[in-house]
């Protein structure tokens, strides 16, 4: 099988068991999320408690992987190559965060949930994608030199 | 069998964290949602389908949730459509802005040690408590 197709099953596995995974931790349910956010009221840590095991098992097979030198089914890994705290990282992530604890959706749950056809979750996806994409066009158009992109892109030439 | 506290958001987050180790392992891409989707419109034609099939995987997982477990998705009760397509909106500007939401920068920045992912994590969870201190209990006079 090309490795392009095996690229694209493992990513529907990935993203299969990233959804129950969500799903079991419960941060599917935006009230969880604002539970968690709201420090000084009836705090609910589950969160955290998700964003550590999630970083538990990261942090150990990142490093193995790294130290084999290639992903299995690709020619290297596709690491972010900026590395300064800049003005766009810090006020992006602070308008994440305010939407974050408006809506008690970040994207990967909010599509999840897509599934379950309730009215709010669909205008938050759309509302989010539709800011995606402007938000990509001014970076495009606004700005004489336009910023790189975050993730150093392999090639995947005829594989 | 005993309650151990906090048992499902550590199994989910341990699933959570296999999906994404394995997406690094096999593929070697960062398992970051907003950089997956807001990436496609500009990914190089080979660079596409992966993205596609994740989003596929992630609406197939959510239709199987919704088919076993009803109950762990989000039900619209628990936010008005006009707060949600507000939120929709800063989440959209802003994982752009910072290119990763909790996804990338949570769970795989963090774990790769990246600065400007851990600088990111803190900065969107302190902003969104602010931001639900505000809602909460300042606007809404601390009665919700």
């Amino acid at each position: 099988m090309r490795p392009a197709i095996i690229r694209s099953i493992v990513a529907f596995a990935v993203g299969v068991l990233f959804a129950v995974g969500l799903g079991v931790s419960g941060m599917t349910h935006p009230s969880k999320v604002l539970a968690f956010l709201d420090v000084t009221g009836n705090w609910d840590p589950s969160l955290a408690f998700v964003m550590a095991g999630g970083v538990l098992v990261n942090f150990t097979v990142f490093r193995r992987a790294l130290r084999r030198g290639a992903p299995i089914v690709a020619r290297s890994f596709a690491m972010p190559t900026k590395t300064e705290v800049n003005a766009p990282l810090i006020a992006g992530a602070a308008i994440f965060g305010i939407g974050w604890g408006i809506g008690g959706f970040c994207p990967g749950p909010a599509i999840v949930s897509l599934a379950g056809r309730s009215t709010p979750v669909v205008g938050f996806v759309a509302a989010m994608l539709g800011a995606m994409l402007a938000t990509d066009l001014a970076a495009r158009y606004g700005r004489r030199r336009p910023s790189l992109p975050a993730v150093a892109r392999p090639e995947y030439p005829s594989d | 069998m005993p309650h151990i506290p906090f048992l499902a958001p550590i199994i989910g987050g341990l699933l959570i964290g296999a999906a994404s180790s394995l997406l690094f392992w096999f593929n070697g891409r960062i398992c970051g949602v907003s950089g997956i989707v807001g990436d496609l419109p500009s990914a190089a034609a080979g660079d596409r389908a992966w993205r596609l099939a994740f989003v596929a995987g992630l609406l197939a997982g959510g239709a199987g949730l919704a088919f076993f477990r009803y109950d762990l998705l989000a039900v619209a009760s628990e936010q008005t459509v006009e707060a949600s397509v507000v939120a929709g909106l800063l989440v959209g500007v802003g994982t752009r802005m910072s290119r990763g939401c909790t996804s990338g920068h949570g769970l795989c920045g963090i774990a790769r040690l990246s600065r400007r992912s851990s600088v990111a994590t803190v900065v969107f969870i302190a902003a969104g408590m602010a931001t639900v201190f505000i809602t909460k209990h300042v606007l809404a006079g601390g009665h919700s």
